[in-house]
């Protein structure tokens, strides 16, 4: 039930990529609520994606 | 005023590191910038009254560069193995999986996109992620492609497409890290 950081890591991503199921949504916000360094990570892939689109 | 052609012409260098960066070829590049210029010379009419001729011949590009894509997907028969890309991943994380090295916040990120330096930096970083990997990310972050597309493009599962892009962003991460934000 409870994520590892690696498993959220790459929930996060699918995440970026395909609607999670409400489960899968559920656990990932759980864990962000506790885990600093996935919600550090969670904002440096948000901030990457805002790159890449800037990228000239 | 120069003539259409030489301004075209003119952006020859700027498609050409664009179609290097996402073909990892650099025959396959100059082919699709080629195919893009004769494009847009017969083209010339429906440019007019478009404000930005490198975007216009980006767009033609874009097209060029899929095309390339799907020509080498269909010559290429060796599916390379998911599970495999994944393992190397795991140096990030204990047998726990916990972060071996725990992501921390980067210092003004925002300040980072308005430098020509941090761009210069992550296209580097984009050259060193293996060209299916680089393929199928610039294709969903830059193009904007959904994955159904890109796997479709690509020749790839879902499964496989989402072990790409996790590992694009994996690795982009790992570099800006070393290379920008911890200067």
């Amino acid at each position: 039930m409870m994520l590892t950081c690696k498993e959220a890591s790459r929930l996060f991503s699918q995440g970026l990529d395909r609607k999670l199921g409400l489960w899968d949504r559920l656990r990932l916000r759980l864990h962000l609520v506790i885990c600093d360094a996935c919600s550090a990570f969670t904002r440096q892939m948000k901030f990457l994606r805002r790159a890449i689109e800037r990228l000239p | 005023m120069k003539s259409f052609a030489a301004r075209v012409e003119e952006q020859r260098p700027y498609l050409l590191r664009y179609a290097s960066l996402q073909l990892r070829d650099s025959h396959a590049a100059e082919d699709a910038v080629q195919e893009t210029l004769v494009a847009a010379l017969a083209g010339e009419a429906s440019f007019q009254g478009r404000a930005n001729l490198r975007t216009w011949l980006t767009g033609i590009l874009k097209h060029k560069i899929i095309d390339a894509i799907r020509r080498s997907s269909r010559e290429s028969t060796v599916a390379a193995d998911p599970l495999a890309e994944v393992s190397e991943l795991d140096a990030l994380f204990d047998s726990s999986g916990h972060w071996a090295e725990a992501p921390s916040a980067w210092p003004d990120p925002d300040g980072s996109l308005e430098q020509k330096q941090f761009f210069a930096v992550l296209e580097d970083c984009l050259a060193r992620l293996p060209a299916k990997t680089a393929q199928a990310f610039m294709m969903r972050e830059h193009m904007g492609y959904e994955t159904d597309e890109i796997c479709k493009e690509l020749g790839v599962t879902a499964t496989h497409c989402w072990v790409l892009l996790y590992r694009a962003r994996m690795a982009l991460r790992e570099c800006l890290q070393t290379n920008w934000f911890r200067k």
